[in-house]
């Protein structure tokens, strides 16, 4: 048994975050039907646009680039709602909280694999919502890669909303309210770089400020998110 | 000299939005002790035993673990510690096998193997079959299960005997004793009356606020 | 052991304490209201009747005397009700997050007139109630970011949680206030209407100027008398309970 004169304990975080990831794939293929729900949303929302707007095809192509961050955008939000509610209600958000690994690490490995089963998918199926509202040649490459990067944030950001709202019945509306005004810089970047490119100018440097938003979301979002979550054990 | 208890707690009292739950409340946990936080629903058992288990703050007092304030050796505490709550983080949609799998690296250098920790809380034979088709008293049992897989001193249980059958009563009070005779210490509330050497008991009704 | 230095001064602790820090701005309050009052009062005065008309927009610009200074205190006041969520974080000060609390919904008011006053100023100006322009767009972000603290704050019933919880968000907004407005402004030249020009304001005559800075220092001295008036209810809110406040709904009774 541990006693606090011996060596500090053999903690295998590594091993910890290969489980809680290992564990939250095979969680996310038992569910497999609330994994396709955002994808669905994306699509049946680009059927909204021709319907509301026109379906004229020059006209759909100058919104197409906005339009599909947008949706993108709210796809993501949609689903970040789940990231921490059913660990909060069974019980393994706490015993989480409670092991002696970093928090922020655990979080780290969930925040990944709600990407991987949230924004990768609408990133792969964006391209067909191109097609669908005549999103110019040019815009296609920059529309994967701006989106690759952007919901990869977007999930960063989300799990902070996530955290903070976890254990207030009926978060979820309040989740989009306090994570939205955070979105704004992703998107503007984002849809930018899809913009720049049909326009015929390079979007290498909308890119690369996205990157740099990743990058930076990624520095603080485990540290808040983690935070966060010991403040939801409290309340 | 004898070694320092394994737990103390000084002059703990709790507050919930500004409202006192409990206040003045002392108590030295020694190695081999079982002890019993007994009182009425609502009276901060389960409180007590989160703030035991770090997952709340206590708004006043000091706890001590081996004789350090817990204050800077919160980690060492945790590694030292397992808590099981009303909620015991089991997933339905996992496997008991499955759900051992991630809940034991939470806890490292528990060299223990899982299928025997499963056929002790008589769940040998559904390893394998998804825990949403499991009665009540059984994912309990899963839970249970990580105190066979525990190297940690100190378990922490929130109503460890709900829906369990007697003869899993039983089992667990022969192994709550034996880690007590082992050298560890256990908190625990209940509503039954386990049968119990060395148990302590602790009255919430002495420390209540009116 | 020699007991050690305090690392801060006594009147710190006691403005640390919510009872200290209540009786000791007891004696602040009336200064702040004269001063807030008396500037406003001249601030407005000057800068309405006779500060001189703007050669363009007429008597219009007058707005600004409203405008401008709520719009600097929306933005510190953000400031100040993360710097107030930062240090209840931090050293666990109860008064601090009840500064926070205090902050938000003045912040949001602010941030609100400001809006509204732009707009108002707007269509004379540009002709409509509302454009796209950057420094718009960002109030406009920054309204949503109060709200969301706001909104969070009032989510919880436990009130200890509530203001750990806003004070999270409130930081990572500030860490991204910066971020906002710079991707705003990057936005704002991307997609520049060229109908619109912004009427800059940097060559400002003097006789329209110093009005405007008697209206800042005036909103300064109403923004911090607000801010503690709000902090002493939400003091005396929370420690309805205790012996001190007790004694003195008593003493005020008899």
């Amino acid at each position: 048994m541990a006693s606090p004169d011996a060596a500090p304990p053999e903690l295998a975080t590594a091993t910890a975050f290969r489980a809680v990831l290992t564990r939250d794939l095979t969680l996310a293929f038992r569910h497999r039907g609330d994994m396709a729900n955002p994808l669905i949303f994306f699509v049946m929302v680009a059927t909204l646009v021709p319907l509301g707007v026109t379906p004229e095809s020059g006209q759909l192509a100058l919104l197409a680039p906005g339009m599909i961050w947008v949706m993108a955008l709210l796809a993501s939000l949609l689903s970040a709602e789940t990231l921490f509610l059913a660990d909060h209600r069974d019980g393994s958000l706490e015993q989480l909280a409670l092991s002696p690994q970093p928090l922020w690490l655990l979080v780290l490995a969930k925040i990944i694999v709600h990407w991987l089963v949230t924004g990768l998918p609408l990133t792969l199926l964006s391209p067909l919502l191109g097609v669908m509202l005549s999103l110019p040649q040019a815009g296609f490459g920059p529309l994967v890669v701006s989106l690759l990067l952007g919901t990869a944030a977007l999930s960063m950001i989300g799990a902070i909303g996530a955290a903070l709202t976890v254990a207030i019945p009926r978060g979820g509306l309040l989740l989009s309210l306090i994570v939205m005004p955070l979105y704004m810089p992703v998107l503007i970047f984002g849809a930018s770089a899809v913009q720049l490119a049909v326009d015929g100018i390079s979007p290498s440097g909308a890119l690369a400020i996205l990157g740099a938003l990743l990058a930076f979301s990624c520095l603080i979002s485990p540290f808040a998110t983690a935070g966060a979550l010991r403040v939801s054990l409290h309340g | 000299m004898s070694a320092p208890p394994i737990l103390e707690c000084r002059d703990i009292a709790f507050e919930r939005d500004y409202t006192p739950i409990f206040s003045g409340l002392s108590f030295t946990l020694w190695r081999g002790q079982i002890l019993q936080v007994k009182g009425a629903n609502g009276s901060g058992k389960t409180t007590l035993l989160r703030i035991l288990a770090t997952s709340l703050t206590a708004s006043q007092g000091s706890m001590f673990w081996h004789g350090n304030d817990l204050e800077g050796h919160r980690q060492e505490y945790r590694f030292d510690m397992l808590y099981l709550g009303h909620q015991p983080g089991v997933k339905a949609a996992l496997t008991p096998r499955e759900n051992l799998a991630w809940l034991r690296p939470l806890h490292p250098k528990a060299g223990h193997d899982t299928n025997q920790a499963l056929a002790a809380v008589g769940l040998a034979g559904m390893e394998d079959v998804p825990c949403h088709t499991l009665s009540a008293g059984q994912l309990r049992r899963v839970a249970l299960a990580r105190l066979y897989l525990s190297d940690a001193s100190l378990w922490i249980l929130d109503e460890p005997f709900t829906a369990i059958d007697r003869d899993g009563v039983g089992k667990l009070e022969i192994l709550l004793q034996d880690h007590a005779q082992r050298g560890g210490a256990v908190v625990i509330t209940t509503h039954q009356h386990p049968q119990l050497d060395n148990l302590c008991e602790l009255d919430m009704v002495r420390y209540g606020v009116s | 052991m020699a007991r050690t230095r305090p690392l801060l001064p006594e009147w710190f602790h006691r403005l640390g304490s919510p009872k200290g820090f209540y009786q000791m701005t007891s004696s602040w309050m009336p200064w702040l209201a004269v001063t807030a009052a008396v500037l406003l009062l001249v601030g407005t005065v000057w800068g309405l009747g006779f500060a001189p008309q703007d050669a363009k927009q007429g008597n219009s610009f007058r707005i600004i005397y409203i405008h401008v200074p709520a719009a600097f205190l929306a933005l510190a006041g953000y400031y100040v009700m993360a710097a107030a969520g930062a240090i209840g974080l931090v050293w666990k000060m109860k008064l601090a997050h009840m500064v926070m609390k205090a902050a938000a919904p003045l912040g949001a008011a602010l941030t609100l007139i400001s809006l509204v006053t732009g707009s108002l100023w707007g269509k004379p100006t540009w002709g409509t109630y509302w454009v796209w322009d950057a420094r718009i767009t960002s109030m406009l972000v920054l309204f949503f970011l109060y709200l969301g603290v706001i909104a969070l704050h009032y989510a919880y019933t436990n009130g200890e949680a509530a203001s750990k919880a806003s004070a999270v968000l409130a930081l990572v907004g500030t860490a991204n206030i910066p971020i906002i407005y710079k991707s705003v402004d990057w936005w704002y030249t991307l997609h520049q209407p060229a109908t619109i020009k912004l009427t800059q304001a940097p060559s400002m005559h003097p006789d329209m100027f110093y009005p405007l800075l008697v209206m800042i220092a005036g909103f300064y001295c109403f923004y911090a008398l607000v801010l503690l008036l709000n902090t002493r209810s939400e003091i005396l809110h929370r420690e309805r309970r205790t012996r001190w406040v007790l004694d003195m709904a008593e003493g005020g009774r008899s």
